[in-house]
């Protein structure tokens, strides 16, 4: 069992890392599919030539498929060394592995970035602010537990699959909003963490052509990562979403994205990524702020709410019910959810609550709200926001 | 692979106190289970014990051994018994625990067997 995972691992990363390096440089192939084909069979056969047991073989038929153009002898070269399987399934099969629920949380996160991202130890380890050696040995414990504890080394079989791919897209968000949203760490190793999570999404999409939620996840880092660069002001301070500077969202990022959805949506199985991207799609293809639309968000929120029920949905649904009925109307929505306490330690919370208040032209409950905002956030950018409209709701009062 | 999967499940202060029909219930619930795993040719062993109140725990400190009543810790689940099977791998083994009856009141843990290497028991 660990022989299949360490060989896999082995295997898979070359053309894997291929993969990662040219298609951010090149773009996505034109057939993806093809492409990895293509990739894993010349990766095979450089394996094969290296295969020092087998070199007279691989001379052989290497000379075979220096003539050979078809396919099939390819093929055949391929399955000449008895226990190479194909890469394409090798990887799938990893990814399922390094995000097996029987894992702890933060070793899924660590395994699928060190194992299939193209990130060291020493990387890993700064963007999630842990030292070095406790990452190290969070790796170690994972790979022993695999081999260990039996955790298979394939593809889950139907009835588990759509379990097992939540927990694998889960990791795959989670590293992205480590990356994007992150309330610490340096700038830059934060976007490598969202260029990642986006290029095995890629990867997974590119294998799993038909998973609805796989598609929708890649479409929704997509269309947040397109906003990327327009949502930091110069002196990096965070610029809403309102207050962006359209122009400078990633028009083929947003296109991409979109594309991603609609695709999502029509197989008919939405989920909660698709139904998020769908939003962010929304919001990135309004040519102004006041173009969105937002009755189409409020639905898209009652359909998320319904699906997958949470109190943070919930404060999002009542910011879009603000926006499409008006400040007081979402006001409602906020302070009822307030009452129930479960949002009580979440900034988002207050800080919405705030600008509605200030909407309002409620400045003193509006500045309460902002001072609780601001001692539950950490993030200097968001602070440096907060501060600036805690100010201004007092200034003139 | 081999797994044993330890069964704690909340226990009654007074095993008299579940009615007698919930407790065929049970019995009838967890024979069905035994029977599938002995199909299936995936059983090794498999035991229900008598609740903690009997347990008796045994250490042996500077040469003399020390005997007391019961287990050590109050926790609200006890190993109640435990399955010791055959299986493929993890995932086999996890969609057994999911199929034990007191996996429904209270927690299976699944231990895989560590198979030392034979010169320790020589």
């Amino acid at each position: 069992m660990t022989g299949d995972f360490d060989r896999a691992e082995e295997a898979v990363q070359d053309a894997f890392v291929t993969a990662l390096e040219r298609w951010p440089v090149d773009g996505l192939p034109a057939n993806p599919g093809a492409w990895i084909t293509t990739t894993a069979r010349n990766r095979a056969i450089d394996h094969l030539r290296r295969d020092r047991r087998l070199v007279e073989k691989a001379e052989l038929l290497g000379r075979e498929t220096a003539m050979a153009s078809d396919a099939d002898d390819v093929e055949r070269l391929v399955e000449a060394r008895d226990e190479m399987t194909p890469l394409q399934d090798d990887r799938l099969r990893l990814i399922f592995t390094c995000c097996h629920p029987a894992l702890p949380a933060d070793a899924r996160v660590a395994l699928t970035l060190r194992t299939l991202g193209g990130l060291t130890t020493p990387e890993i380890a700064r963007a999630f602010l842990v030292p070095e050696p406790t990452l190290a040995q969070r790796l170690v414990r994972a790979k022993r537990k695999i081999r260990d504890a039996g955790i298979p080394y394939r593809v889950p079989p139907d009835h588990l699959l759509a379990d097992r791919l939540d927990g694998v897209l889960r990791v795959l968000y989670l590293v992205f909003n480590e990356g994007y949203a992150a309330s610490r760490g340096d700038a830059l190793v934060r976007q490598e963490l969202c260029a990642e999570a986006i290029r095995l999404a890629r990867v997974l999409v590119t294998l799993m052509p038909d998973e609805p939620e796989a598609l929708g996840l890649l479409a929704l880092m997509l269309l947040h990562d397109a906003r990327r660069d327009a949502r930091k002001a110069e002196d990096g301070s965070l610029v809403l979403l309102e207050d962006q500077e359209r122009g400078r969202w990633d028009r083929a990022r947003i296109a991409e994205g979109a594309a991603l959805v609609d695709r999502a949506l029509r197989m008919g199985r939405p989920g909660a990524y698709q139904l998020q991207a769908a939003i962010a799609a929304l919001h990135d293809e309004a040519a102004t702020p006041s173009d969105t639309d937002w009755p189409q968000i409020v639905a898209l929120y009652a359909a998320l709410a319904s699906l997958e029920p949470s109190p943070i949905v919930e404060l999002n649904r009542a910011v879009a019910i603000a926006m499409a009925e008006g400040p007081a109307a979402g006001l409602d929505r906020i302070d009822a959810l307030a009452a129930t306490g479960s949002l009580s330690e979440y900034p988002y919370l207050h800080s919405s609550r705030a600008d509605l208040l200030r909407r309002l032209g409620r400045r003193d409950d509006a500045a309460a709200a902002y001072r609780r905002a601001l001692e539950l956030t950490e993030n200097a950018a968001e602070r440096r926001f907060l501060t600036g409209r805690l100010a201004e709701v007092t200034r003139l009062s | 692979m081999q797994y044993l999967l330890l069964i704690y499940t909340p226990e009654l202060p007074n095993q008299a106190d579940i009615p007698p029909e919930v407790f065929q219930q049970q019995l009838a619930e967890y024979d069905a289970f035994t029977k599938e795993t002995r199909d299936r040719g995936l059983m090794l062993a498999g035991e229900a014990l008598q609740p903690t109140e009997t347990a008796t725990s045994v250490r042996v400190r500077d040469g003399s051994t020390l005997v007391t009543d019961g287990p050590f810790a109050e926790t609200k689940e006890a190993l109640g018994g435990f399955y010791l099977l055959e299986c493929k791998d993890l995932d086999e083994a996890i969609e057994l625990a999911a199929k034990i009856p007191g996996a429904r009141q209270g927690t299976i843990e699944v231990r895989p067997i560590w198979q030392l290497p034979e010169t320790y028991g020589a």
